[in-house]
């Protein structure tokens, strides 16, 4: 039986909705129907529609959002203008961005009971449901744990597990990778995977990252300005995005089509397999002689020099874990340096320590001036009622915002408030010396990164050391030549980019996987196939 | 600031109970008059916050408070008319007019500043002692059906303070750290308060799409009252008992203007022992608190 033949689990008819005080509707008549058992990506630029048409799927909008809503929305037969978001929630699961405001109860097995008591199961059945949702997320060890005392991708498995709980025949979620580590973002999309072939439940999954979910996909539909403007099978996506919206493939599509190779493959395993076919085996490359990626305590000469120095550094919680054993780092002016490894490694302590937030519980931080430090939301930087109040004229106009002085530094777009955060905290008659910025590609489109990449990139050629905490090894390709990883609160890898990222599992981009490590980023992977000749099958 | 479970009978007694002595002791606090009163409530939501084991939390609320009593002391100093022993003449001061600075407008300033302060530092105790997830599932029980109004009551505190740790955590990295001393944290203030409905509405959605809207009444068994839901409830409602009587009686009154008038020490010391007292009583047992 195909896919199409069954009865849709979701069906949005001409849907145009424009949210309360919005002056252009963020959707324009959008007709989709997603059967059940379907594995659905939504894929598009930030601000395309994505997060809204979720919205409307779980009723929130226009419950919850209010503005103007015209069409009709069906979940499971439910038509939401006359089924509020907790009728519909029996039919579909939500799981947003943000995973602090969604885990609303003090304990995970609180969490997990409380949408089961709020659809009036008795005592065991509510039982019986956590441990089921707690079994197929592997969360059991945690049920009794405190919410407040979990990690971002903990957390995110909590929320999932609650919008799971009672076993909903759709589950909505709308970036849930985005805060998650590789290790942690990979271990969800292939829960996903299992619950949509398992157990047939129909997954719609919101992602920026298309990499990770295409292979698991039976169909992606792009959104641009509210409207859909693709709604194709992962391998017809691919050749639609080559010529109408090249941000949007996968690194291995962009590399086979820089390489003149077509069709694009969805994935690793596709395309190793669609060049071996051709004749082309890039086996895992044979690593150097000697491990250049082993960390080691900086010389004397080199910490001298250098812009930041962590010597020896220690975090110890007062009655808590140690965050950071021993770290010994030097970065020089104009390095960039990105910090990797997974939720908890002590990438942000270590970002925190540089700028003076926290002081080492042994050992010394030194950094030979300023140090500007962009913390994880933008938004908490935003202090004031205009743009032109937050920095300087002479700060906006370093990261392009001079036009927009007069505007509420809210109402701007989120490429632009990171835009504003940044300036805000270089901002200073004294130039940084180093510039550290935590996660900044969170909920990014692949373009608005590569402006980052390039405006990062010229703040290091102007001296200034870049420290970067980042879970996206393409981004930390891009931007960094070299790469710390982290783990358990120590440098565990420390070398460049070439080096750290082309021999991982998890922390290696996708071109580094299917060339075998012989190039990090589409372009350079391109090069590699153009050179081996790659022949027609 | 955040709810943990702690051995101690008010963490023991369920939320109905512990919510009810915390907002009794907090309209006791609105309803007196008497300074004496004020101060004996005071003191007792602190030992009160002793007795819970989160006398740090409250205490530090408490303290946070105090420069704000004293500013509404200031203000009304400033622009309250009435009172009729003067202390200074200081003369026309812009935007007040005429001012002169009286006995009665600073002890009412001062006495208006100590409520909030008693109010403040109550609401700290239910924030850090009263589980919320049993909050949560009463109001459940009696079908609010508004997920915001249930996030406003259960959620907000300890979502506002993490997110003015944040704030807090990104002002020191502006380059100008957001201004100085007072002005810097008044800044943080008003981001946290200016993003509070922004927050509550986001957890108010989660809790729409666990279906909290549609939670049948009474879904949950019922749950034996313990000794401490007894205790407590009990305790609340004599504590709102008492208030009502000296109100209407009146028992120690006070009258700040035109001139100050006080009823006796007296009773106003009787009065706040006894408020004391029936608070403190449900303290004394310790059984099956853990």
């Amino acid at each position: 039986m195909s896919l199409s033949a069954t009865a849709p689990v979701l069906e949005l008819d001409r849907v145009t909705y424009t949210y309360a005080g919005a002056t252009a509707p963020s959707l324009r008549d959008v007709s989709l129907a997603v059967a059940e058992g379907e594995f659905v990506v939504l894929a598009g630029r930030s601000a395309g529609g994505k997060s809204t048409m979720l919205r409307a799927a779980s009723g929130l909008v226009p419950h919850f959002h209010g503005g103007t809503f015209a069409g009709e929305v069906r979940v499971g037969g439910l038509d939401t203008r006359e089924h509020g978001p907790a009728e519909v929630a029996r039919i579909a699961g939500s799981l947003f961005q943000d995973p602090e405001a969604q885990v609303v109860l003090t304990t995970v097995r609180a969490e997990l009971a409380f949408p089961l008591e709020n659809r009036g199961h008795g005592a065991a059945a509510v039982a019986r449901g956590v441990e089921e949702a707690a079994l197929a997320l592997g969360i059991a060890h945690l049920l009794d744990r405190a919410t407040n005392e979990l990690s971002g991708g903990e957390l995110q498995r909590v929320a999932l597990g609650a919008a799971l709980a009672g076993r909903p025949r759709l589950v909505l979620l709308d970036e849930p990778t985005s805060q998650l580590d590789p290790v942690a973002g990979d271990e969800l999309i292939w829960l996903l995977r299992r619950l949509n072939e398992e157990w047939g439940t129909t997954i719609v999954l919101a992602e920026h990252r298309l990499e990770r979910c295409l292979p698991a996909a039976d169909r992606v539909v792009v959104l641009a300005d509210g409207a859909i403007a693709c709604d194709a099978p992962p391998p017809d996506f691919l050749a639609w995005a080559a010529d109408a919206s090249p941000e949007l493939q996968t690194p291995v599509a962009r590399m086979f089509h820089g390489a003149g190779i077509a069709p694009a493959p969805t994935g690793v395993k596709e395309a190793r397999r669609a060049l071996r076919a051709r004749g082309v085996d890039l086996d895992p490359a044979e690593p150097a002689d000697g491990d250049t990626s082993a960390p080691s305590r900086p010389g004397r000469r080199e910490r001298r020099a250098a812009a930041l120095v962590f010597d020896g550094v220690w975090h110890e919680r007062r009655g808590g874990a140690t965050v950071l054993r021993a770290v010994d780092l030097a970065i020089a002016p104009g390095e960039r340096v990105a910090l990797m490894g997974r939720n908890g490694a002590g990438k942000s302590t270590l970002l925190r320590h540089a700028a003076g937030l926290m002081a080492p519980s042994r050992g010394t931080v030194t950094a030979a001036g300023r140090v500007a430090l962009l913390l994880q939301d933008p938004n908490d930087y935003l202090l004031h009622e205009r743009v032109g109040d937050e920095a300087s004229a002479e700060a906006l106009a370093a990261v392009g915002l001079e036009h927009l002085v007069d505007r509420h530094p809210h109402d701007l777009s989120g490429g632009q408030r990171q835009r504003l955060a940044l300036a805000i905290v270089l901002d200073s008659p004294q130039p940084a010396a180093v510039i550290g910025l935590d996660e900044p590609t969170r909920g990014m489109d692949r373009a608005a990164k590569a402006a980052l990449a390039h405006r990062l990139n010229a703040f290091a050629a102007g001296g200034a050391a870049v420290v970067v905490a980042t879970h996206d090894p393409e981004f930390a390709a891009e931007v960094a030549d070299r790469i710390v990883l982290l783990a358990d609160g120590r440098p565990i890898a420390d070398g460049p980019a070439a080096s750290v990222l082309a021999g991982g599992w998890y922390f290696a981009t996708e071109t580094a996987r299917v060339t075998g490590g012989r190039a990090l980023l589409p372009d350079a992977g391109a090069a590699v196939l153009r050179g081996r000749e790659v022949a027609a099958p | 600031m955040r709810y943990r479970r702690r051995a101690s009978p008010l963490h023991a007694a369920r939320a109905a109970a512990g919510g009810a002595w915390c907002a009794a002791l907090a309209a006791a606090a609105l309803a007196a008059q008497h300074p004496i009163v004020l101060a004996a409530l005071a003191l007792t939501v602190l030992a009160g916050a002793a007795g819970a084991g989160v006398l740090r939390e409250v205490a530090r609320t408490a303290a946070w408070m105090v420069p704000w009593a004293l500013v509404i002391a200031l203000v009304n100093v400033l622009v309250v008319r009435e009172g009729l022993t003067v202390l200074a003449r200081v003369g026309e001061v812009p935007p007040f007019g005429q001012v002169d600075l009286t006995l009665e407008a600073l002890v009412y300033g001062l006495l208006f500043g100590l409520r909030l302060l008693v109010v403040a530092a109550a609401f700290a105790l239910f924030t850090v002692a009263v589980d919320p997830d049993d909050l949560l599932r009463l109001m459940r029980r009696v079908s609010v059906r508004s997920a915001l109004a249930a996030t406003l009551a259960t959620r907000l505190v300890p979502v506002l303070a993490s997110d003015a740790r944040r704030i807090e955590e990104a002002r020191r990295c502006r380059a100008d750290r957001g201004g100085d001393g007072a002005a810097a944290r008044l800044a943080v203030l008003r981001a946290v308060a200016g993003g509070a409905l922004d927050r509550a509405l986001d957890v108010a959605a989660t809790l729409e799409v666990r279906g909290y809207g549609t939670a049948r009444r009474g879904a949950v068994g019922a749950r034996p009252w313990s000794r401490h839901d007894l205790a407590f409830a009990g305790s609340a409602t004599a504590i709102a008992l008492l208030t009502i009587v000296a109100r209407t009686a009146p028992i120690a009154p006070f009258e700040p203007y035109p001139l100050i008038e006080a009823g006796g020490a007296g009773s106003a010391v009787a009065l706040g022992v006894a408020l004391a007292l029936v608070a403190l009583v449900p303290f004394t047992s310790r059984r099956g608190i853990a």
